[in-house]
């Protein structure tokens, strides 16, 4: 193993240089570093709070008055109602499915690029940022030209001489639904969120660096024993910051799963497909009651990188 | 905590118990964008005489959106036991493109297999303040037109081809057909992909001056959104849509439900079905149905596509496949 060499790992939403510019900013709070009168630090402020309370707060209101003008009972009428219900159920399933695969695959990718050097290492990253590349719509429209009848399995499904018959026979027998119906949704919304685990994990660990993995393997650790006893706990911060983020994500990807998903009532519908059928339907209540849980789900989510945010700092104030 | 075994014991009692009896089975229903309400309703009756019928539970799932889009979703994999589409052309691609259905599909039920009918109406503002009497107004360089994608719905292939019949019938030719239908389309606000989309851009966003409209989806529109606020005008001649249905062959008999899909639809013809259908303001084939419900359907001059365009094969070729005559105005 030989220490890789610094990269420019340009326009990259580095968690590290935010927390510790973060870090510095309330320790400079502390005393005033700039010489601006008083009047133009609150129009400023009153500013950013006006914008903040115009384009976050606004709708975020609109979301739970819209969800709860026809009543209490209506809204959660809405909520438990059987098409409801099993998109909630759909939608946690894919998350369920998704978010600890690409933890998998995502930490494996960080480790691989910022523990190592070997050739190809930036066609690597540049692959894993491709789901961010391409608009959704796409991403799952690959999966349709893949997995559809008139796709690649559709043509070798429906071939009258295919290449290997036994292969046709056993796949027809097996009879897999991968697109409009589960699998599909479940591999589109991992393609989508792919990049959000690794992304958050590379910048950490290439500021982290490879020093304390050679100290411990100097003195006699195993691979595998270093990165549980030195590595993951290292990260394990930005990992769980690249989690939830990975996860609200998954719960809330509308495009790729649209195009997967055939919109059946009651089986291939997640949570925003259902708003939107709803939307369609001029069932604006309930529309707005389920696009309310999803609203939550983005709160819980802020709330807890907030609180990330805030342990990190304060763990490197105090080292600091 | 694991079940019990003898939970399991039980309920593989009960399902066999229930099994020799009665089955259920689930066939799903891929549809166009306006049918949801009706389908809703159609589905709970047809429950209801299947069970009577034959003792077995039916669950019709159902998928609605752009009939086009529908369609190339059936042909891509969705499990669709029937299709319930917004024009033939959509349905025949099952069979041209994807071989699910045989060539002569059409004539397997009544009727070019369209149990229902409907025509294109406009839905205008309360007052309507731009006085839109008729397809002219809407070439009217002061109006915003609402009307969906031809390209992905179906019921905006039917708006176009009434706009370009009524064009050749005021202008003498097709030349003059283009030129006119080519102001209407510079007219239009928004172009949705469905039709649904386009009822909510104009009733809920308040976009444009008039919307061309399914008969049945403006009647929605109307009970929905109030009287109040909205108007319909009925143009001095329209197309008689007629929205197919057919049975994926393919599909059902792979499943064994080619039995229940079949009364599916054959029971859209029956007096309830039709019934249900004039309810939602479609307008019912049986003439005892259609009496009882006259006051409802406004009269007016329609025209068949097979009168005006020759069928829809030869309409969908020369209007809307590639380089045809939506492409070359949508161009300018």
């Amino acid at each position: 193993m030989e220490p890789s060499p610094p990269q420019d790992l340009t326009g990259m939403a580095s968690i590290v240089t935010g927390l510790d510019s973060r870090a510095v900013a309330s320790r400079a709070a502390a005393s005033p570093v700039t010489q601006d009168s008083r009047w133009v630090r609150w129009t400023l402020t009153s500013l950013a709070l006006l914008f903040l309370a115009f384009f976050l707060v606004l709708p975020l209101i609109a979301v739970f008055a819209e969800a709860l003008r026809e009543g209490v009972r209506a809204y959660f009428a809405a909520l438990v109602e059987p098409d409801a219900l099993s998109a909630i159920r759909l939608t946690l399933l894919t998350a369920a499915i998704a978010v600890p695969a690409n933890v998998v695959f995502g930490v494996a990718a960080a480790w691989a690029i910022t523990k190592f050097s070997f050739r190809g290492k930036s066609i690597l990253i540049t692959l894993i940022d491709l789901p961010f590349a391409v608009s959704p719509v796409i991403s799952g429209l690959i999966y349709v030209l893949v997995f559809g009848l008139q796709g690649w399995m559709g043509q070798f499904l429906n071939a009258e001489h295919p290449w290997f018959p036994w292969l046709q026979t056993w796949l027809y027998d097996l009879d897999l639904r991968i697109i409009f119906a589960v699998p599909g949704i479940v591999l589109a919304t991992t393609f989508v969120t792919f990049p959000f685990v690794a992304r958050e994990l590379i910048p950490l660990m290439q500021a982290q660096g490879t020093d304390e993995e050679y100290a411990a393997i100097t003195l006699g650790a195993g691979g595998w024993k270093t990165f549980w006893r030195v590595t993951l706990p290292n990260i394990k911060w930005g990992l769980f910051y690249g989690v939830i983020l990975c996860n609200a994500r998954a719960m809330g990807e509308f495009g790729a799963v649209s195009v997967v998903s055939g919109h059946i009532r009651g089986e291939t519908n997640t949570m925003p497909l259902h708003v939107e059928i709803l939307y369609n339907e001029y069932q604006f209540s309930a529309a707005f009651a389920v696009a309310s849980l999803l609203t939550l789900l983005a709160m819980v989510t802020l709330v807890l990188k907030s609180f990330i945010e805030w342990r990190h700092a304060r763990l490197r104030y105090a080292e600091a | 905590m694991m079940p019990k075994p003898h939970i399991f014991a039980l309920f593989a009692v009960l399902t066999t118990a229930i099994g020799l009896s009665a089955k259920s089975v689930s066939i799903l229903n891929v549809s166009y964008d306006p049918t949801r309400e009706f389908y809703h309703d159609y589905n709970k009756a047809f429950a209801a005489y299947w069970k009577g019928k034959t003792g077995d539970e039916v669950t019709v799932r159902q998928s609605h959106g752009g009939s086009g889009k529908q369609a190339r979703s059936v042909l891509e994999g969705v499990e669709a036991h029937v299709v319930t589409l917004a024009l033939a052309n959509d349905v025949n691609a099952l069979c041209t493109v994807g071989r699910l259905i045989p060539k002569d599909w059409q004539q397997r039920l009544p009727d070019n297999s369209a149990p229902y009918t409907s025509t294109i109406v406009f839905l205008v503002r309360s007052g309507n303040p731009k006085n839109i009497r008729d397809w002219d107004d809407l070439a009217r360089p002061d109006v915003g037109v609402v009307t969906p994608n031809p390209i992905t719905s179906g019921g905006a292939q039917w708006n176009y081809l009434a706009a370009w019949e009524y064009g050749r019938r005021k202008y003498g030719s097709d030349v003059g057909a283009k030129e006119f239908v080519a102001k209407i389309y510079r007219n239009v606000a928004v172009l949705d992909s469905g039709a649904r989309g386009s009822t909510t851009t104009f009733v809920q966003r308040g976009v444009g001056d008039v919307l061309i409209s399914w008969e049945n989806e403006a009647y929605l529109a109307l009970k929905k959104f109030g009287r109040d606020d909205f108007e319909m005008v009925v143009p001095s001649v329209s197309i008689l849509a007629e929205p197919s249905v057919c049975v994926v062959d393919r599909v059902v008999k792979r499943r064994h439900t080619e039995a229940v899909a079949t009364a599916y639809l054959e029971y859209l013809y029956s007096d309830i079905g039709q019934e249900i259908a004039a309810r939602h303001y479609y307008r019912p084939r049986s003439a005892a149905v259609f009496a009882k419900y006259a006051d409802q359907f406004r009269p007016l001059k329609l025209f068949t596509i097979d009168e005006a365009f020759g069928g829809w094969s030869k309409a969908a070729k020369v209007h809307f496949a590639d380089g045809g005559t939506y492409d070359q105005i949508s161009m300018r």
